[in-house]
Parts: structure tokens; C-alpha cells; sequence
């Protein structure tokens, strides 16, 4: 488990980034965090593997102190994988990159091997494998940079912007693998501006505005609410504005994801078809 | 496909490989752009999208290697034999992430580097410098560093920066990636105005469609490096819903839920773009 208790975090600049933040992240949970640019979650993200130490109150990972462990040894429970692929990648083909951390972190050859591929075919990226990071395009080096982190299988994986760049299809392939992930009881964490892919993927959601938690809730139940939504500069997901104009006809207010928006407008217009005369 | 006043880009059966890789990373591109046209340029991760912009601006022959076939004419010159100097003043190139672009102490020394490199008189520079800031509302910006402003400031301050040079083209490539939808919508009109009061051509790279639906009437689409659909967005995304959405365009998800509803034969006619479409078309089939 990630606890973090009253965790406040000033940058040196005077910056109070967060304030007082209470938060448990255990095995099993797929959480978003979301808020305005600036509201502090990539701070808060860096709390999580040690990589910022709080000036109030404490984090703690599996019951250690992030003050009193390295972040070398952090690493090996909790997964960060940055906005900007570029800070991450290095080296001269997408395997290398990918093998990096594995090997860094002792593993044998043969497993290293054996998890690169199964990481690389789980993104998508088999057909890269020899390719240098730098001649893909934005949005692959950012899959790669994540293969990076997930091929060691850390615990608790924290994705700032996952689904930047990233076309429809990979997105669905990215919330495959959260999926998958968390139902192997790893946690999942995600920092994200994407009000669609939070509303068809449903995590928990705790929104963050100006370094304070403001709401935590459901996708549905935080999403489809006009001034918590206003607060953080989000926009409703678009089934949520739809059904802010149907509910005068009887429907729910709290629809986020078009499948669940498709099962209710079938029921309702079969419904109206069949009582015109 | 919309027909414009005069056409400032021309491409004919453009391609281009790089160095090393196996396949082109654009092929057979036919492609025209008229005057003051907002073209939405969309496609899967890796269709090709980054490198057709590259050559717009010179980028690509110039500073990346590899194979280029066919010809490409921006503003009436031909990509491959002018300087990216000469085609800097011709397309402008807004990034991603505005942090890879903005450099200098303050917002109005950063706006003002294109133009003093151009050997301009301090007049015109300074006359260039403040009508750019006007458009782009960055004015109130000018003295602060560019690491002081929100991502929504210093993704217009760097269209200020570009704007600047007084190019007649504008590429944005994923200009909201980082920033927050509010403030992406703020980057998004801020191109339209650009357009609607200097008359300039916009092109933007995006993969979510409901961003940029307001603005943009013509969509092109590419897959490996080809453009497979090109023509009035609204039309488009009626007639090859299934292409889209095969390719992993970010459909606006109103319109996928209409789409759905259609192969349920429970709606009809056009796919909508906008909530409000289809909030008063579902509105009107509906008993209290």
C-alpha cells in the first residue's frame, strides 16, 4: 500500500504545490487523479516513488518511509512513467530501452528477453523492436517509454498523460492493459486530463485543484457534476452533456460512457416507438 | 472536397522515407490547401501526420535524411530548393509542448526573437511584436518568464512567437496535448481568431475530433502514410463513420452513440458532430 499522510509539498521557490493530502492507494485499485494545469498531481505523482519528499507529513510505501529509501530502491515497487517520453528513452533500439530496467535490476538474460517481448507484443510495439526510439513518431516513444517501466512489473504504476498522442485504437489497448493489471492486484495509477477515456474506463476519481483534493468519487458521479468539473478547467464528458438536456425526459443525469448512454436511449426509444399511435 | 480561393499548398504524389527505415513514412500524397482554410489533419499513431508537416516547412528535406519523391509547393515555393529560412516566413510551426519552443527571459523577448532575426528595423519589430500579442492576448504576459505561465499561456505565447514572423500558414501539431480541456478549448479559438482576422491558413494535428469540430470544416485523414479521406468534416464523418473509427480516429462520442443507434435502426439520418445536434434530434423523438 501507498499511504500518504497529511502530505503538504513546497517547492523551493515558495510554491505551495500540495496541501494536507490524505490518499491510500492499495493492490487492485485503478485510481485517476485529475485537476487543472497546475493543480499539483505530477507533484503529487513524485510523492509516490520518492522522488519528492514531503516538507509535512509522511509517505509511505509497503509501511517504509519515502525519506529513508532510495529511490533506486523504490523503484522496484513503484513504476513511474512520465508525460514526456523523452526525458525517459536512450537508448539505440526500442528492445535496449525496454531491457534497461530489467537489467539494471539483476534479472537474467533469458528473462529479460522473455519479458521484453511479452511487454512489447502487450503494446503493440513487436514490430519496433529494432528501431531506434527517436525515428517513431510522438506517440509511439511514448508506449515505449511505458514498456520501459512495465516490462519490470513494478507493484504500483503511476502513468502521468498516458493517452497523450495516443490514437483511439491505442488507447483501448491501453486500458486493456490497466485492466489486465489490476485485476493481477497491482495498482494503477493515472494522472490525466482525458475526461473520455476516464468516463469508458471507470476508475476512481479524485480530483485535484490547486495542490488540495476536492472530490473523490466514481467516474459517473464526479464527471457528470457542472462545478466540480468548472473548478479543476475539465470539460463534461459528452454523453454527460447530452444527458443534462434528456434528463427533462426522464433519464439520468450521472451517464458518462456512450455504452451505458446506448443501453438507456435503446430502452427509451423502443419505449417511445411504441406508444405512437 | 472544398475548393478555395487560391491554393498556398500543392502537393503532388509526395513521399518521403528516412534514413534507415523500412517503409515511407508519407507516400503518394495528393494534397491542395487553399487560403484561409482550417484543415483538421488526423490518422493512427504513426500514419505519417508529424512527417507531411515537417516538409511543409522545410524540416524535412533539410534537416532530416532520407528519400524524398514527388514535389511539394508552399506559398509558391518549392520545399525542396529554398531554405527553411525562407519557408520559416512562410509556414509557422507551433510543437506539442510549448517547453520545447520557448526559450528566452520574458514572454515579449521570446516573441521577439523570429523578427530580430529576420534583419527587420526596430519600428517593424516592435510593431510585430505587439500586433502579435494583441491577437494571441498575451499582451498582459510580456514581462513574466516563460516558466511563470500556465501551459495554456505558453502554448500561446508561442503561437505569439510564430505569428510573429508573419507566416501565411499555421501548423499545430497536438497544440493541447498537455493542457487541460478548458484550456485547450482557449488555444483552439486563439488559432480561429488568427484565421477569422488575419485571413491565415490553419492547419491542426489532432487525434480528438469533438476538440476541433467547431472550427475546422475540412478534415484530411491518413493511414501509412497515405491520405485516405478528405473532404468537409461533417460530411466525412457521416459517409465513412466506419473507416474512422476502423482507423482509431477519436470520434466525438455523440456521434458514435448516433452511429450505434442507427445500426439499431432506432434513429436515422446524419451523424451528429456537436452535443447540441444531438440533443435536440434525440430531444425531438422523444414523449415527456
Amino acid at each position: 500500500m501507498i499511504t500518504l499522510e497529511h502530505v503538504s509539498f513546497r517547492y523551493p521557490s515558495g510554491l505551495l504545490a500540495l496541501n494536507n493530502i490524505d490518499l491510500n492507494i492499495q493492490g487492485g485499485d485503478f485510481v485517476a487523479i485529475m485537476g487543472e494545469n497546475g493543480a499539483g498531481k505530477t507533484t503529487l505523482a513524485k510523492q509516490m516513488n520518492g522522488l519528492l519528499k514531503p516538507s509535512q507529513g509522511r509517505v509511505l510505501v509497503d509501511d517504509q518511509d519515502t525519506k529513508k529509501v532510495s529511490v533506486a530502491q523504490l523503484a522496484r515497487k513503484v513504476g513511474l512513467v512520465f508525460q514526456n517520453p523523452d526525458h525517459l528513452l536512450f537508448s539505440e533500439t526500442v528492445k535496449d530501452e525496454v531491457a534497461f530496467g530489467l537489467k539494471n535490476f539483476g534479472y537474467q538474460p533469458e528473462v529479460v528477453e522473455k519479458q521484453v517481448e511479452r511487454t512489447l507484443e502487450a503494446l503493440g510495439l513487436t514490430e519496433y523492436k529494432d528501431t531506434s526510439p527517436f525515428l517513431l513518431s510522438g506517440g509511439e516513444r511514448k508506449r515505449v517509454a511505458l514498456a520501459s517501466i512495465l516490462a519490470s512489473e513494478p507493484d504500483y504504476l503511476i502513468l502521468d498523460e498516458p493517452t497523450i498522442g495516443q490514437d483511439y485504437l491505442q488507447k483501448e489497448r491501453l486500458r486493456n492493459f490497466i485492466l489486465q493489471l489490476y485485476s493481477q492486484g497491482k495498482a494503477v495509477v493515472m494522472i490525466t486530463h482525458d475526461v473520455e477515456f476516464v468516463a469508458e474506463s471507470n476508475p476512481k476519481v479524485i480530483l485535484l485543484s490547486k495542490g488540495e483534493i476536492v472530490a473523490t468519487g466514481s467516474a459517473d458521479s464526479v464527471l457528470s457534476k457542472d462545478e466540480l468539473v468548472t473548478r479543476v478547467s475539465l470539460v463534461k464528458p459528452q454523453m454527460s452533456r447530452l444527458f443534462g438536456t434528456l434528463s427533462r425526459y426522464g433519464l439520468p443525469r450521472d451517464v458518462v460512457d456512450v455504452h451505458r448512454a446506448r443501453m438507456l436511449l435503446e430502452e427509451k426509444l423502443s419505449e417511445a416507438k411504441a406508444t405512437v399511435p | 472536397m472544398s475548393r478555395a480561393s487560391r491554393e498556398i499548398i500543392v502537393a503532388r504524389n509526395l513521399g518521403f522515407k528516412y534514413a534507415g527505415a523500412k517503409k515511407p513514412a508519407i507516400q503518394e500524397i495528393d494534397l491542395s490547401i487553399g487560403e484561409k482554410e482550417f484543415i483538421l489533419l488526423t490518422g493512427p499513431s504513426g500514419c505519417g501526420k508529424t512527417s507531411l508537416c515537417r516538409c511543409l516547412n522545410g524540416l524535412i528535406p533539410n534537416f532530416y535524411q532520407g528519400e524524398w519523391t514527388g514535389e511539394l509547393m508552399v506559398g509558391g515555393l518549392d520545399v525542396t530548393t529554398q531554405p527553411t529560412s525562407e519557408l520559416s516566413r512562410e509556414v509557422g510551426y507551433v510543437f506539442q509542448n510549448p517547453e520545447n519552443q520557448l526559450f528566452a527571459l520574458n514572454v515579449e523577448k521570446d516573441i521577439a526573437f523570429g523578427p530580430e532575426n529576420l534583419g527587420l528595423t526596430r519600428g517593424e519589430i516592435r510593431a510585430r511584436v505587439d500586433e502579435a500579442m494583441r491577437v494571441t492576448s498575451t499582451g498582459p504576459l510580456k514581462e513574466l518568464a516563460p516558466y511563470e505561465l500556465s501551459g495554456g499561456q505558453q502554448q500561446r505565447v508561442a503561437l505569439a512567437g510564430v505569428l510573429a514572423m508573419k507566416p501565411n500558414i499555421i501548423v499545430l501539431d497536438e497544440p493541447t496535448s498537455f493542457l487541460d480541456p478548458r484550456t485547450a478549448e482557449e488555444v483552439m479559438q486563439a488559432a480561429d481568431n488568427l484565421r477569422k482576422e488575419l485571413g491565415l491558413t490553419i492547419l491542426v494535428v489532432e487525434h480528438r475530433l469533438d476538440l476541433v469540430a467547431r472550427y475546422a470544416e475540412r478534415i484530411v485523414v491518413m493511414d501509412a502514410g497515405r491520405i485516405v479521406a478528405d473532404g468537409n468534416l461533417e460530411q466525412i464523418l457521416d459517409e465513412k463513420f466506419d473507416t474512422l473509427e476502423a482507423l482509431g480516429v477519436g470520434v466525438p462520442r455523440v456521434s458514435l452513440l448516433w452511429s450505434m443507434l442507427r445500426t439499431d435502426g432506432l434513429v436515422k439520418g446524419r451523424v451528429p458532430t456537436h452535443v447540441e445536434d444531438a440533443a435536440s434530434a434525440l430531444s425531438s423523438m422523444m414523449t415527456d
